[in-house]
C-alpha cells in the first residue's frame, strides 16, 4: 500500500475534473470493491485519493420522453444498486436492471456499491453490467479541457477493454449511463448462477432484451458475464433470435449459438466446460419464459 | 504515513471530532480509534456482516467503508442501540429468543435485523431471510435468529393494533 499524499472530496463536477487532469488519482466512492483490492495488495493508491461521492448532480434517475424513439433514461455514476432495485420508474421500463440488483452481493453492499464503479471496475462478472448491455447503454465520460467540461458518450459494448480495464482515459470520470427508454412491448431478463443466492460472484450471468411482438422479437440484445475477458454481447445468439418467432427450434439454435458466442476459462468457481454447458442451458431457460410471459 | 484528515461526525447521537490517516477504514477506526470493541473485525472483505452499521439511515460493511467517508454523516453502532439500562427491543428479543451462542456476528446481525424492520415493519419471514443475506453465522442455523425478528415485527402490529 503506498502512501496517499492528498485527500479531497470534492463537491463540484469541475474540480474533480480538474484534480483528474492534474496527476494520478485514485478515485472512490462506495469503495466495496476498492478495499479489498488495496487489502489484497492488487491494488495500490495513487497520490491523490478522491472522493466523489459528494460530487452534485451525479446521484439522480432520471426519465426524459416516453417509450417512443425520443426517450433517454439517464443514472448517475453515484447511484447505489439499492437505489436500482428500489426504483418504480425502473423496475416499469427497465426491469431487468432491478433484476440484476436484487440478486447483487448483499443489503449492506448495495446500500453502499455505486454503477459508476461497478461498471469502472469492468469485471468479466459484474452483475449490473450485465442488463446495461442487455439495454444497448453506454457510459457517459467527463474530463476537463480547456476550461470546461468535455463529454462523450461510449456505448458499452465497446467500453470494456480486459478483466479489470476500461476505455476511460485517466482524465475522464464515468458520470451517468444512459440507454433509450424500452418501447412498451419490450422484454427484458435476467439470471446469474452461483452456489449461494446472495454474495455470490457468479458463475456465469445472461441478460436479453428485445421487443416481443405476436411471438416474434426483435431487437434483440443479448449480454453474458464471467465467460470471456469482459462481459459481453452474444452477437451470434442475436442473430440467432432476431425477427424469428420464438418456438422450441429457434429455442435450441439461440442456445447453441450461445455456446459458440462464449470463450469461458478454468477458474476456482467453474470449468470452461461447466461455463459453456450453462450458457446453452440459461439461453434455453430465459428464451423459455420469455415464450410463457 | 498517508496524510491525515480532519473528521467531524456524530457517532451514536454525540459529536466526535478526529483527526485519521486517509487509508484508515470506518471499522478500525471504531475498533482501534474511539474503543468501540462491539463492532468485530471478521472477514475483512464484506462477505460476512459482523461488521455491519448504520450510517445516515442505511447498514454499511464498516470494513469496507474508508474512515474520510464519514464527514458529516451520522452512525449508529451497536452500543448505540440501547435505550439507558434497557436493551433494544430487538437485542431483547435475541436474548430472549436464544439466538445466540458465541454471539461473534450477533451486533451486526442485531444492526442488520433493526434496520430492515425499519425499512419494513411488516416483513414477512421471507424477507427477512433475504434482507439478512449479508450476515453470516457459523453457530446458530439462522431459525431462532429469525425467531427473534419475528417477534419483534409481531410487537409493531400489535403496537399499531393498539394506536389504531
Amino acid at each position: 500500500m503506498s502512501e496517499i499524499e492528498r485527500y479531497i472530496a470534492p463537491k463540484k463536477l469541475d474540480d474533480a475534473l480538474e484534480a483528474l487532469a492534474g496527476g494520478p488519482v485514485t478515485i472512490v466512492a462506495g469503495a466495496t470493491d476498492l478495499t479489498p483490492q488495496i487489502t489484497g495488495g492488487k491494488l495500490s493508491y495513487k497520490a491523490t485519493l478522491m472522493n466523489i461521492q459528494h460530487i452534485e448532480g451525479l446521484n439522480a434517475v432520471t426519465k426524459k420522453g416516453g417509450t417512443k424513439k425520443d426517450g433517454k433514461i439517464r443514472i448517475g455514476a453515484l447511484v447505489t444498486v439499492s437505489e436500482i432495485r428500489g426504483n418504480h420508474m425502473l423496475k416499469n421500463h427497465a426491469g431487468i436492471l432491478c433484476q440484476a440488483a436484487d440478486h447483487f452481493a448483499s443489503e449492506q453492499i448495495r446500500n453502499a456499491a455505486t454503477i459508476g464503479g461497478n461498471i469502472c471496475n469492468a469485471s468479466p462478472a459484474g452483475d449490473m453490467i450485465i442488463p446495461f448491455l442487455a439495454l444497448g447503454a453506454s457510459a457517459e465520460l467527463a474530463r476537463w479541457q480547456d476550461g470546461s467540461i468535455e463529454t462523450r458518450s461510449v456505448p458499452l459494448d465497446e467500453f470494456f477493454t480486459g478483466p479489470g480495464r476500461n476505455m476511460a482515459r485517466d482524465d475522464e470520470l464515468l458520470t451517468a449511463v444512459t440507454f433509450d427508454v424500452p418501447p412498451e412491448n419490450s422484454i427484458g431478463l435476467f439470471r446469474k448462477s452461483g452456489p449461494r443466492p446472495a454474495l455470490e460472484i457468479s458463475t456465469v450471468s445472461m441478460g436479453i432484451s428485445g421487443e416481443l411482438t405476436e411471438g416474434t422479437l426483435k431487437n434483440v440484445r443479448v449480454a453474458f458475464g464471467a465467460v470471456g475477458p469482459t462481459a459481453l454481447r452474444g452477437k451470434l445468439t442475436e442473430a440467432a433470435l432476431e425477427g424469428k418467432i420464438l418456438n422450441q427450434e429457434v429455442i435450441q439454435a439461440a442456445a447453441l449459438a450461445a455456446r459458440k458466442d462464449v470463450s469461458p476459462i478454468d477458474d476456482i468457481r467453474a470449468t470452461k466446460w461447466y461455463r459453456t454447458h450453462l450458457i446453452g442451458v440459461f439461453t434455453e431457460e430465459l428464451l423459455n419464459n420469455v415464450c410463457q410471459n | 504515513m498517508s496524510v491525515k484528515i480532519n473528521l467531524d461526525f456524530t457517532l451514536n447521537g454525540r459529536p466526535v471530532t478526529i483527526e485519521v490517516p486517509a487509508e484508515m477504514t470506518v471499522l478500525n477506526l471504531l475498533r482501534d480509534g474511539l474503543d468501540l470493541k462491539g463492532t468485530k473485525y471478521a472477514c475483512g472483505e464484506g462477505e460476512c456482516g459482523a461488521c455491519t452499521i448504520e450510517v445516515d439511515g442505511r447498514t454499511i460493511n464498516s470494513c469496507l467503508m474508508m474512515a474520510a467517508d464519514l464527514q458529516g454523516r451520522a452512525v449508529m453502532t451497536i452500543e448505540g442501540m440501547q435505550e439507558g439500562h434497557a436493551l433494544h427491543p430487538m437485542q431483547q428479543a435475541f436474548v430472549d429468543h436464544g439466538a445466540v451462542q458465541c454471539g461473534f456476528c450477533m451486533p451486526g446481525m442485531i444492526i442488520q435485523a433493526n434496520y430492515l424492520v425499519k425499512q419494513n415493519p411488516q416483513l414477512t419471514r421471507e424477507e427477512m431471510k433475504r434482507g439478512l443475506e449479508g450476515n453470516i453465522c457459523r453457530c446458530t442455523g439462522y431459525t431462532k435468529v429469525l425467531d427473534a425478528v419475528a417477534a419483534v415485527v409481531g410487537l409493531n402490529e400489535n403496537k399499531g393494533l393498539e394506536h389504531g
